[in-house]
């Protein structure tokens, strides 16, 4: 006896069609309209982080001109702002949004395997977003300690929001991985279990097995996190010693005893780094399938692709004292650290070259998603190779904690990831509307988002050389500081408004394909995968109508020689040579 | 770390060993009719319990980083050994009995002798109960003799670890009130045999858990 | 098209502007050149695969746009072409990483004949600790710390009587020594960077780090902290003055050691009236103040804030500035005090005067007074009581006009703008946040009502 897709018990298994509105679009349990709402509610946070980072950056380039901005709130906007950024936004809509929509869609299945719990973890997701959001207006407001929390300042006077704010962030934090653990198990049960006949492992789009590892990352990495703020509460509320030595705080005695910083920032990058991985891998695997259906040519190396995705995933929980190379951790640790991690290094590349020998002797369709795709591999190149700077432990001494560490991870898991989620929404919303969109107003976003954001962050590394600490409310006068540095500043500060303020472009033309786009071709790239192949656009409730797809071939069937298209379904059977165009889909 | 490192690498060697079982040297450029390409996975599992393994792992992630946060804490010069309350030897005999309990009431389920399952769920419930009132029993005796949670890292670490082990069989408690009352609705057999199933596989787990915990806190 | 030439521009615009950008590497003032040699091997091999792979993508962009008839190349993978590259990456990865372990072996090990200083970091300033003559730290403990012992050194330790304390954020080191800085935190994670040394590393509370350098060029070398330590972590400056070793030995030997500190005799007030005459001229007879000849009030002002603006005007740290027009006048009074016992005497004086409340002449917003003072706070604490721990003086219940005027000459430079006035140094970027007259006059008039 072999495997029992549940797609075989298909039939058994009744779907209730929502009847009603608040079933069919609030209290919905169709991963469709999840994947919606999570990608509206990181959407919307992410605007908010967006402006705070506008924020900071006036103060940067323009000191002291402002009078709303002052070290206490400049310091809970770089939190803030970094909070979101990683895990409001990033996290939840790569694995909240597109995972849930389209890891049914592209393993043809109907819906996740628990749709229950699937909308649970939107609601919780949604109540740890509120927690965050409340912590803005509580006396002394949010937190300031910077994303990482580092204990003591974290929890210390001296640190804006010291009272309630870093205690509504830790428990915003908690509640969110509750549900990215309740989204994360069903993602993970459904790529195992809810596959369509014929959908094996190596049959999976790339998309689903970057999101599928991201996953997997996110369910071992989280935890880490969880047990830190855990321990961190108990340390701020009753006076435990987890991480807090003694110490002398602006003359008092703090009441502590006997424990340790490195302890936690061990376990915060314990699941820190992970993390990078968990927005990284969901847009590899994204990127991938975009660039393959644009180039109408099978992605390159998919196999590799596939055991690159997992060496990655494997060896990103062993380097992550790469962040702790300067933090007084044994010093010895920093010899195995930085082979790990330039080791790692060796999988990413590969997958960068098989990206751009998928574009050899392609035939590259240069349309929006695609712009973003190429794009996406332009500044990924820029922000890993910057990595193997501050990966080498010698070399993290004079750049760690200057602007040089934060343009390299702005522009590998800022621009990088966000030039793949405009690539994607572009490249799926016929799909998820049935609408086209506006493609020169698309043309448009993109160039501004990418000339804008390199504007932005190429100079920002020539900071960090010059020696420009990071986290700085003000340089003030500093010798060795050439003067020009403030006018370079004030250049990365007008491109990051001007970035800012462009991104208007993609909600307008958001609203004008909802109003005004003509309706979309089912299949309008051409693509191979199941989810372009369902039988209405936008799939209905159970995406595929009577019967379940089945899958006969890998999802990079483009120009294969002796077939007259130059892409073939997944759910085309293998011994049948397609005549025409119209194939697709389930009847 | 290292806890949390070896306990990760076990569980990702596991799936990855898993993942060379699949059709890493499929080429999947070839394509297949679907029976054929179908019979390669091997994997006949159910859907709750590939959740519920996961979910497993993920606790088991959970309980390894805080082990691993004991050892490196205990390093540092103020550990005061903690001097264990007697009663955690009579809980951990309850919530072994509970175990075995649960492993009778899954074998009468399975084989189909539905009659007995209910007070083998209640058999189960109450000495689970009874390991959690025990356990707070232990908290107040600590208190109680002044060892409070503040007190030494020992002591935080003994009430952390206790706590969120509590926590998670609370947790189970809800899934086995729920079969507990499906039981007696006497509707839906196959859903609450099926339940216990899962559970027993979860109180092992988290009796596993607590075996190590005493057995750390015992040892240092 | 486009798009290519867009990519290769960049590409091109990439290399100019690093090539021409006059932000870079601050000049080396250490032995850490091998730091320097391993970011220019990591620069040409990334530099060389950040031109190949883009401008061979770019090249493809062109090639192989689409065109009506055309058709892809349909090759699932090229296991040869894979393994080369696979290869050729490992190969690249060896050159970067081997120059960087090996110079991180170096770091790892402190020569011998190192010579040690402790730096110690507090929010938000940097003091020192030499071993003094018999070139043994003396043990300290956090619990310990205090405003008489900041550094909190045990006081039974023969081995930290010699200690040399250094309770202002500038050390000296001698050129041309390996020195290893032993680095310790008192509150939270800060950081010991000096651009010019290219080597930095965290301070941790309940721990002691260190890192090493040999310094080979003198001059005054700058500290900063690169660990977010709270609101003022930009203003936690500090710095180090390399010099010729005879010049360190000489400043060295005129430091106090910690048991010299604890022999000194407090200020005697008795004596101190004698020379409190000449102030009372300008700051009345019990130091209440007169606006008219804007003399401050400084009774019930702190003894160590009053000692050390006294000799920051001895020393010219303050008071020197041409446009300090008042400051000028007190510096020439302040010379009148000889030594530090003659200052010690007066600020014992200074303390018997009984603290009246001055008359309030500054009007503003109190309500938006208090959204600014939430900043000031943190140092200056919540009554406006001022912290000697953090080194901020008391500010409620001081004459008005003179908050308002130091405010007004921080934020123009006129105040703290001297090297040597290092707590002044960090009031010019908080007085920076007050925009406008206003906003200090609002400020000044919460403070006030506290």
């Amino acid at each position: 006896m072999g495997y029992v897709a549940i797609a075989d018990r298909d039939h058994e298994i009744e779907h209730h069609d929502p009847q009603t509105f608040i079933t069919k679009y609030v209290w919905s349990q169709d991963h469709k309209v999840i994947a919606i709402q999570y990608a509206g509610t990181a959407i919307f946070v992410g605007v908010i982080a967006l402006i705070l980072s506008a924020m900071m950056r006036l103060q940067l380039g323009f000191p002291d001109q402002f009078s709303f901005i002052n070290p206490e709130n400049y310091y809970q906007f770089i939190t803030m702002h970094g909070m979101i950024m990683v895990i409001y936004l990033l996290t939840a809509l790569f694995l909240g949004g597109f995972g849930n929509y389209l890891i049914p869609l592209m393993c043809g299945s109907r819906d996740m395997v628990f749709p229950y719990m699937n909308m649970l973890s939107y609601w919780v997701y949604l109540l740890s977003v509120i927690i965050l959001l409340i912590s803005f207006f509580v006396p002394g407001g949010s937190t300031g300690a910077g994303w990482t929390l580092y204990p003591p300042q974290a929890i210390m006077p001296g640190t804006p929001g010291v009272d309630w704010g870093i205690i509504l962030m830790l428990a915003s934090l908690a509640v969110f991985i509750v549900a990215f653990t309740m989204g994360g198990l069903n993602y993970v049960t459904t790529v195992l279990q809810a596959r369509c006949r014929g959908m094996t492992l190596m049959r999976m789009p790339l998309s689903v097995w970057g999101i599928f590892m991201a996953t997997i990352l996110g369910l071992l990495a989280f935890p880490a996190l969880l047990v830190s703020a855990i321990m961190m509460l108990l340390d701020k509320t009753i006076m435990t010693s987890f991480f807090m030595p003694a110490i002398s705080s602006m003359g008092v005695d703090s009441g502590h005893t006997g424990g340790s910083p490195i302890l936690f920032q061990h376990l915060f990058w314990f699941f820190g780094h992970p993390e990078v991985y968990i927005v990284a891998l969901p847009a590899f695997g994204i990127v991938s399938d975009l660039l393959s259906t644009h180039a109408r040519k099978n992605i390159f190396g998919y196999r590799m692709m596939v055991w690159a995705l997992i060496a990655i995933g494997g060896l990103s929980f062993i380097v992550w004292a790469h962040h702790m190379y300067v933090s007084g951790m044994n010093p010895y640790f920093g010899f195995f650290f930085a082979t790990t991690t330039l080791i790692i290094a060796v999988p990413t590349a590969i997958k960068v070259y098989n990206w751009v020998l998928t574009l050899w002797e392609g035939n590259i369709h240069l349309r929006v998603p695609m712009l973003f795709a190429i794009a996406f591999i332009f500044t990924f190149i820029h922000g890993g190779l910057t990595g193997l700077f501050l990966g080498n432990v010698t070399i993290d001494l004079p750049l760690s904690d200057t602007y040089f560490v934060v343009a390299h991870f702005h522009m590998v898991m800022g621009v990088s990831p966000i030039l793949v989620v405009f690539g994607a929404i572009y490249h799926w919303w016929p799909k998820i509307t049935g609408k086209m969109y506006n493609e020169t107003l698309g043309k448009w976003h993109f160039w501004m988002t990418f000339l804008g954001t390199y504007s932005i962050y190429l100079p920002m590394h020539y900071l960090g050389f010059a020696g420009v600490p990071r986290r700085y409310f003000a340089m003030g006068n500093t010798e060795f500081m050439p003067e020009s540095a403030q006018d370079l500043n004030a250049w990365i500060t007008m491109s990051a408004l001007f970035v800012a303020a462009t991104q208007v472009l993609f909600f307008i033309n958001v609203i004008w394909s909802l109003t005004r786009g003509p309706k979309a071709d089912p299949n309008p790239w051409d693509a191979t995968t199941l989810e372009w192949q369902t039988p209405d656009t936008p799939p209905k409730h159970g995406n595929w109508g009577h019967d379940l797809p089945e899958c006969h071939r890998w999802a990079y069937d483009y120009s294969v020689p002796g077939y007259e298209d130059d892409f073939i379904p997944q759910n085309v059977a293998a011994d049948v040579a397609p005549a025409g165009r119209d194939h697709g889909g389930a009847h | 770390m290292e806890i949390g490192l070896i306990v990760l690498a076990i569980m990702l060697a596991t799936l990855l060993g898993w993942l060379l079982r699949q059709s890493f040297n499929a080429q999947p450029w070839i394509a297949e009719p679907v029976e054929e390409s179908a019979s390669q996975a091997p994997f006949n599992a159910r859907p709750k319990l590939v959740a519920l393994t996961a979910f497993l792992a993920v606790a088991t992630s959970f309980f390894a980083l805080i082990l691993s946060a004991y050892s490196l804490r205990m390093e540092l010069g103020d550990w005061i050994p903690l001097t264990e309350p007697q009663l955690l030897w009579f809980n951990t005999a309850v919530l072994v009995l509970a175990s075995v309990a649960f492993q009778w009431t899954r074998n009468v389920a399975v084989s189909g002798r539905a009659s007995q399952i209910k007070p083998g769920l209640l058999l189960t419930g109450v000495l689970t109960s009874a390991f959690l009132v025990g356990q707070l029993i232990a908290w107040q005796q600590l208190n109680a003799s002044g060892q409070y949670i503040t007190s030494n890292p020992s002591n935080a670490f003994f009430f952390l670890l206790t706590g969120v082990h509590g926590l998670h069989i609370l947790g189970g408690m809800y899934v086995w009130a729920r079969a507990t009352v499906r039981a007696f609705g006497g509707r839906d057999a196959a859903a609450v045999s099926h339940s216990v199933e899962l559970c027993t596989i979860y109180w092992h787990f988290l009796l596993l858990v607590w075996l190590i915990i005493f057995g750390l806190i015992l040892s240092t | 098209m486009p798009f290519a030439v867009v990519l290769i521009l960049l590409v091109v615009g990439s290399l100019v502007f690093h090539v021409f950008s006059p932000w870079t590497f601050t000049p080396l003032a250490s032995n850490w050149g091998m730091i320097d040699f391993t970011i220019d091997i990591t620069f040409w091999v990334t530099g060389a695969v950040f031109v190949a792979v883009n401008l061979f993508m770019a090249y493809c962009v062109i090639k192989f746009r689409y065109k009506k008839g055309a058709r892809a190349t349909y090759e699932p993978e090229n296991k040869k072409l894979e393994t080369w590259l696979t290869w050729l990456t490992a190969v690249g990865v060896a050159a970067m990483l081997t120059p960087g372990l090996f110079v991180w072996a170096q770091f790892v090990d402190v020569p011998e004949d190192a010579h040690e200083v402790e730096a110690v970091g507090q929010q938000w300033h940097w003091s020192y600790r030499y071993p003094g003559d018999d070139g043994k730290f003396g043990e300290v403990d956090a619990e310990r710390i205090s405003a008489d012992n900041p550094f909190g050194m045990d006081p039974d330790d023969p081995n930290g009587q010699d200690d040399v304390l250094v309770m202002h954020p500038e050390a000296r080191v001698p050129v041309n020594q390996p020195v290893k800085f032993l680095l310790r935190s008192k509150d939270v994670l800060h950081d010991f960077a000096i651009a010019q040394f290219r080597v930095k590393m965290d301070l941790v509370p309940g721990m002691q780090t260190y890192l090493w350098l040999t310094p080979t060029e003198t001059g005054r070398f700058e500290v900063l902290c690169e660990e977010l330590c709270g609101i003022a972590h930009h203003t936690m400056r500090g710095a180090v003055v390399v010099e010729e070793p005879e010049d360190f030995n000489a400043w060295l030997a005129q430091q106090p050691t910690y048991s010299e500190i604890n022999a000194r005799v407090a200020g005697n007030a008795a004596m101190g009236a004698a020379q409190y005459a000449v102030c009372a001229a300008c700051h009345g007879p019990q130091g209440e103040g007169l606006q008219a000849l804007n003399a401050p009030k400084i009774a019930g002002q702190s003894a160590w804030y009053l000692k050390r603006q006294l000799q920051n005007y001895k020393s010219g740290a303050r008071g020197a500035h041409p446009d300090d027009t008042f400051g000028k006048q007190m510096a020439p009074m302040a010379a009148m005090l000889v030594d530090d016992a003659a200052i010690d005497n007066v600020v014992a004086y200074i303390q018997t005067l009984p603290d009246n409340p001055p008359q309030v002449t500054v009007d503003g917003n109190v309500a938006n007074g208090e959204k600014l003072y939430r900043v000031c706070s943190y140092c200056h604490g919540a009554e406006g009581q001022g912290i000697q721990a953090m080194n901020a003086p008391r500010a409620a219940g001081m004459t008005d006009w003179y908050v308002a005027r130091q405010l007004q000459n921080f934020k123009d430079g006129i105040r703290g703008a001297h090297p040597t006035d290092f707590y002044g140094f960090q009031m010019m970027f908080m007085a920076n946040v007050l925009h406008d007259q206003q906003a200090i006059d609002d400020l000044v008039a919460y403070i006030n009502t506290l």
